[in-house]
C-alpha cells in the first residue's frame, strides 16, 4: 500500500475512487439546479425544499402552491430528468466506441450511427407517426435502433476494408460518408412528405422542450439495458486497448466483445436520438474530458462518462430554457458553446501536468 | 513443465503460403529459437501456435491438442509477446500488467485479490516495483519492454512465445531482457519459444535452432550446427565469419571484402 499512496503523493491526483462520488454529487446537483432554474414557478430556494417534502418521513412546509408544484413536477422534472438520460447515453457510448474501434476521433454522430437513427425517426414520422399509438411498443426508438444499427454496420464494413484494422482515419471517413448518405436519404424522404417537414425538424433540433414523463418512460427500458450491457463490458474494453491480435492472444474474444458492445451503444444511442432529436458534441467531449481527468482505464471512464455526460447536458440545457425566453435556443448550439472552451481548457492544464 | 509438439503445421494468406509443413518438438523447459531473415515464417509460426492465424495441421499441449481449446484455456497455455506490442501511453503499469490475468477471469468478472498479488509479485520480480503506478508511455525502450515481459509472466502459462523480444533494445538492455527471460525460465520452468535476428544472441541463450527460409525449416540443431557461414552465406545471402569461443559460445560477425571498400 505504501507504493500506492507515495505515488499519489507525487502525482497529486485523487484517488480514483473518490472520482465515482464526487461525479454522483455533481449529477444531485445538477438535477436539482435544473429542477430550481426556469422562467416561470416558485422562487428557486423553494424548490429543494418542495422535493424533500415528498420524500416519505420528511415533512416541510415550502410555502409551494398546487400549480407551482405542477410546473415543477410536470414540465421542469421530465425535461432535467431526460435531458440527463440523453446526456449520461450519449457520452457513455461516445466512450464505448472510441474504446471498441481503439480510435478516439469516434463518436455516435462521426460514425454515422445518429443520421441513421435520425433517418430512421424520419421514416416513422413519415408513415404516420399518430397511427402508431395503436401499437403496443411504440416504434420510434425500435425503428431508429435498426436505422442507427445498419449505418454503424456501414461504416465499419467499409471502413475496416478499404483502410484495415488500424486505420483511425479511414473509419471516421467512411462514417462521414454513411452520414451523408443517411442525411440525404432523409432530405429525399421529407421532400416527398413535405407535411411532416416541421414535425422531423423540431425534432432534430431537439425535443427536451417539450419532454414529459411519457418521453422518459418510453427510452427508459432502453438506455437500462444499453447501459447494463456496456457496464459489464467495462474490463473487456481495457483488454481491448492493446489491439486485437494481443487482446485474443490473452483469451478475449475480441469479435463478440465487439459486436456485443456496439449493438448495446447503437441501441442506447438510438433511442435517447428518437426522444431528444440530434444533439451533438457530448459523446466526444465527455468522455474525452473525463480520459484527461481521470486516465484511461475503462472502470472510471464508464462511470463517469455516465454521471458527467447527465451532469453536463442537465448544466447545457438550462442557459436554453433562460437567455432567450421566451423562445428558446436548441440544446445542441449550447453544448457546442459550453463543449469546446470546456475540452481546450482541459487539454491546456493536461499539458501543464506533463 | 510443458511439452509442445507441432506437426505438419502450415499457414497460408491467401494463395501465399508462410510457412509450410513445420514439425518440430519443443521439450518441456526447452528453449527453442527461431531465426531466417525477413519474411522466413518466423512470426508465421509464433501467431500459430498462439491462435492468431488459421493453420493447418496439428498443435499439442502436453499431448493435447490445441485446437480444440477455447481462447481463454489457450491463452492460459500459451503467452504471446507480439515484435511490437501496444502499449496504451496513459495505463499504468500495473493495469497493463494485470491484463495478462484475462485468461482466469470470467467473461464479465473482475479481478480478484489473488490476481492483484500475482501482478504485484510479478512486478517486484521484474524490478518494476517503481514504475507500478506510472504510466507505460512515460517508460523507456527497456522499461516498456520488461512491462510486456511482466504481462506475459503475469499470464502464468507455462508456455512463452516470443518475437523479437530484443528489437529496439540497446546492447545492454538486450541483455538484460534475455537474461530476464531465461532467468524466469529457469524459475518457472518455462517453455520457450522465440523469433531473434541477432543470430550470437539467438546461438547464446537458445537451447536450440531453428533456420526457417521462405517457409520452409532448412536447419536445426545446435548453435554450433546451425551458424555455420556456408549456411548463413546461402539463406541470408550475408558474408560472415563465424567464431568459437573456447566457452563453447557462437559468435557470427559480418565481414567486408576490404578490396571494395578501399576502393570507395
Amino acid at each position: 500500500m505504501s507504493t500506492r499512496e507515495d505515488s499519489i503523493a507525487r502525482t497529486g491526483w485523487l484517488v480514483g475512487r473518490w472520482w465515482i462520488p464526487a461525479a454522483a454529487v455533481a449529477m444531485c446537483a445538477a438535477l436539482l439546479l435544473g429542477a430550481m432554474v426556469g422562467p416561470a414557478g416558485p422562487t428557486w430556494w423553494r424548490v429543494p425544499l418542495a422535493l424533500l417534502d415528498r420524500l416519505p418521513l420528511i415533512s416541510l412546509d415550502s410555502g409551494i402552491s398546487p400549480r407551482e408544484w405542477t410546473i415543477i413536477w410536470q414540465i421542469r422534472m421530465p425535461r432535467v430528468v431526460l435531458a440527463a438520460l440523453v446526456g449520461a447515453t450519449l457520452s457513455l457510448s461516445g466512450a464505448c466506441y472510441q474504446g471498441v474501434f481503439r480510435n478516439p476521433l469516434v463518436d455516435p454522430y462521426l460514425l454515422g450511427v445518429a443520421a441513421g437513427a435520425g433517418l430512421g425517426a424520419t421514416v416513422v414520422f413519415t408513415v404516420n407517426r399518430s397511427g402508431s399509438s395503436s401499437w403496443i411498443v411504440d416504434p420510434l426508438p425500435l425503428v431508429a435502433f435498426a436505422g442507427g444499427l445498419i449505418a454503424v454496420a456501414v461504416t465499419y464494413l467499409v471502413g475496416t476494408a478499404f483502410g484495415g484494422q488500424r486505420s483511425a482515419a479511414t473509419l471516421v471517413l467512411a462514417g462521414v460518408a454513411v452520414t451523408s448518405l443517411a442525411t440525404a436519404m432523409q432530405t429525399f424522404v421529407l421532400q416527398r412528405n413535405t407535411e411532416v417537414i416541421r414535425q422531423v425538424y423540431s425534432w432534430i433540433l431537439g425535443r427536451l422542450s417539450s419532454a414529459t414523463w411519457s418521453d422518459v418512460r418510453l427510452v427508459l427500458p432502453y438506455v437500462i439495458l444499453s447501459c447494463g450491457v456496456l457496464f459489464a463490458h467495462r474490463r473487456l474494453l481495457d483488454v481491448m486497448r492493446v489491439g486485437d491480435d494481443e487482446a485474443a492472444a490473452l483469451g478475449a474474444s475480441v469479435k463478440r466483445i465487439r459486436i456485443a458492445v456496439v449493438i448495446a451503444a447503437t441501441l442506447g444511442t438510438s433511442a435517447v436520438v428518437a426522444v431528444s432529436g440530434l444533439i451533438g458534441f457530448v459523446g466526444i467531449i465527455v468522455p474525452h474530458a473525463v480520459r484527461l481527468l481521470v486516465g484511461a482505464s475503462y472502470r472510471l471512464i464508464l462511470p463517469l462518462s455516465f454521471l458527467l455526460g447527465a451532469s453536463f447536458l442537465i448544466v447545457a440545457d438550462i442557459p436554453g430554457r433562460i437567455l432567450q425566453n421566451p423562445s428558446e435556443t436548441p440544446i445542441g448550439v449550447v453544448t457546442a458553446f459550453l463543449g469546446a472552451p470546456f475540452f481546450l481548457l482541459l487539454l491546456r492544464t493536461r499539458q501543464g501536468t506533463r | 513443465m510443458t511439452s509442445l509438439n507441432l506437426s505438419g503445421v502450415g499457414v497460408a494468406y491467401g494463395t501465399r503460403n508462410a510457412l509450410n509443413d513445420f514439425t518440430d518438438s519443443v521439450k518441456p523447459g526447452e528453449w527453442l529459437c527461431l531465426i531466417g531473415p525477413n519474411g522466413a515464417g518466423k512470426s508465421s509460426l509464433l501467431r500459430s501456435i498462439a491462435g492468431l492465424v488459421k493453420h493447418s495441421g496439428e498443435i499439442r499441449v502436453d499431448g493435447s491438442p490445441l485446437r480444440m481449446r477455447s481462447a481463454r484455456r489457450r491463452a492460459q497455455l500459451v503467452a504471446y509477446v507480439p515484435q511490437s506490442p501496444i502499449l496504451p501511453d496513459d495505463m499504468t503499469a500495473r493495469e497493463y500488467v494485470v491484463l495478462g490475468r484475462n485468461p482466469f477471469i470470467s467473461h464479465f468478472g473482475t479481478e480478484t485479490k489473488h490476481d492483484w498479488k500475482i501482478v504485484d509479485d510479478v512486478l517486484h520480480r521484474l524490478d518494476l516495483n517503481d514504475f507500478a503506478y506510472r504510466a507505460v508511455g512515460t517508460l523507456s525502450g527497456g522499461e516498456k519492454q520488461r512491462v510486456v515481459i511482466a504481462r506475459a509472466i503475469a499470464q502464468e502459462s507455462p508456455i512463452l512465445l516470443l518475437d523479437e523480444p530484443t528489437n529496439a533494445l540497446d546492447i545492454g538492455h538486450q541483455q538484460q531482457a534475455l537474461e530476464l527471460v531465461d532467468k524466469l525460465r529457469r524459475e518457472h520452468g518455462l517453455t520457450v519459444v522465440s523469433a531473434m535476428h541477432d543470430l550470437t544472441l539467438a546461438g547464446l541463450y537458445s537451447d536450440r535452432l531453428c533456420l526457417l527460409h521462405q517457409g520452409y525449416c532448412v536447419s536445426r540443431g545446435s548453435a554450433a550446427e546451425v551458424l555455420r557461414a556456408e549456411t548463413l552465406a546461402e539463406f541470408y545471402g550475408v558474408s560472415v565469419r563465424v567464431h568459437h569461443e573456447p566457452d563453447g559460445t557462437v559468435v557470427v560477425v559480418p565481414f567486408r571484402h576490404m578490396e571494395t571498400s578501399s576502393d570507395i
